[in-house]
């Protein structure tokens, strides 16, 4: 299956993709971000790559497509430094699963 | 726990048995199956964090290339010159099987002319730290479709983990007692019928021999009076 990647996110963060060919969808506000997303979605995309920025403004698409095995929606730093959620939803998966942290105790 | 409401039959212990019999063969399958996605998971969640602290490093420090080459070039020429990649790539999407849970493998397909050719300006107008940063994002480019591809199948599995715990769970603590218990209960029933059964067919047969007795004794009182 022939698939593309997208990157999402603001206009600093994203432009430096662009020459990988990636395909990039500049959007800041809550609105932008969900009608982008979800044409992304329903479209070809095989990953989505989202600054953590525009990642927080939309929790329930993120949701909708947990199931799924495409598109996987993954977070990626913004320009403006990590705000740690793609680490903690790396946690997150850990607690679901074990019940416990058990990977992160040495912090 | 809650017996199920059944009818005190025989027939019905049979049912509730077989069905005991396969829960019980259920629960430990289940159990299997969550050991190992466990198992699994936890190689997979471990790479997951590896990948991706390096990663955000990675794209940290390819902003900051951004961010000086844009600091020496013009916002519009920056833009010019990344806006018409030389690259496209596509994403070969496959599935994998992981104890039944599947998760996609990504491997993508670079067109390009060559290796060295991915800048797509002329360096006339562009600066150094420009080119610097592209090569970097072109660098970090296997990294980012690994961790995709790591990350939504660590997703995937944790899901399904918490499901089948959930079902185990549920087996161990509920249903399988639950049908023991009603088991049980069955078993005491038809068990105490059996008891009262027999304490009327000797009740009976008391009162029988009664009878018998009386019935002789008048006919005797009979035979003796005429």
């Amino acid at each position: 299956m022939r698939k593309k990647i997208a990157v999402v996110g603001d206009k600093g963060s994203v432009l430096g993709f662009k020459s990988v060919g990636f395909e990039v969808f500049m959007a800041t506000t809550q609105q932008e971000i969900q009608d982008v997303m979800h044409t992304l979605c329903k479209g070809d995309y095989g990953i989505i790559f989202i600054t953590e920025q525009a990642y927080v403004q939309i929790p329930e698409i993120i949701d909708e497509y947990k199931e799924s095995p495409t598109p996987a929606i993954i977070p990626i730093p913004g320009k403006d430094g990590s705000l740690g959620i793609g680490i903690k939803n790396v946690k997150k998966n850990v607690e679901r699963a074990v019940g416990a942290d058990i990977l992160f105790n040495e912090d | 726990m809650a017996l199920i409401n059944v009818n005190p039959t025989r027939m019905e212990m049979t049912r509730l048995k077989k069905r005991l019999a396969t829960s019980i063969r259920g629960h430990k399958l289940l159990k299997d199956k969550r050991d190992d996605l466990m198992k699994k998971f936890l190689d997979l969640v471990r790479k997951n964090k590896e990948l991706r602290e390096q990663v955000e490093k990675e794209i940290s420090d390819i902003y900051g290339g951004f961010v000086v080459a844009s600091a020496v070039m013009s916002p519009q020429m920056l833009e010019e010159a990344l806006m018409l990649p030389k690259q496209s790539i596509d994403l070969e999407v496959g599935e994998r099987n992981v104890m039944s849970v599947t998760v996609p493998s990504f491997e993508f397909i670079a067109s390009e002319n060559s290796d060295s050719d991915i800048y797509s300006y002329g360096f006339v107008s562009t600066s150094g730290e420009l080119d610097d940063s592209v090569a970097a994002v072109k660098n970090v480019l296997p990294h980012l479709l690994e961790l995709a591809q790591i990350e939504k199948s660590a997703q995937m599995i944790a899901e399904e983990i918490e499901r089948t715990r959930r079902r185990v769970n549920a087996l161990e603590y509920v249903q399988i007692p639950d049908l023991q218990e009603t088991i049980k209960y069955i078993k005491m029933k038809l068990d105490e019928n059996e008891r009262g059964n027999l304490a009327r067919l000797m009740k009976i047969k008391d009162m029988m021999v009664e009878q018998a007795m009386e019935a002789k004794r008048q006919n005797s009182t009979n035979t003796y009076s005429s």
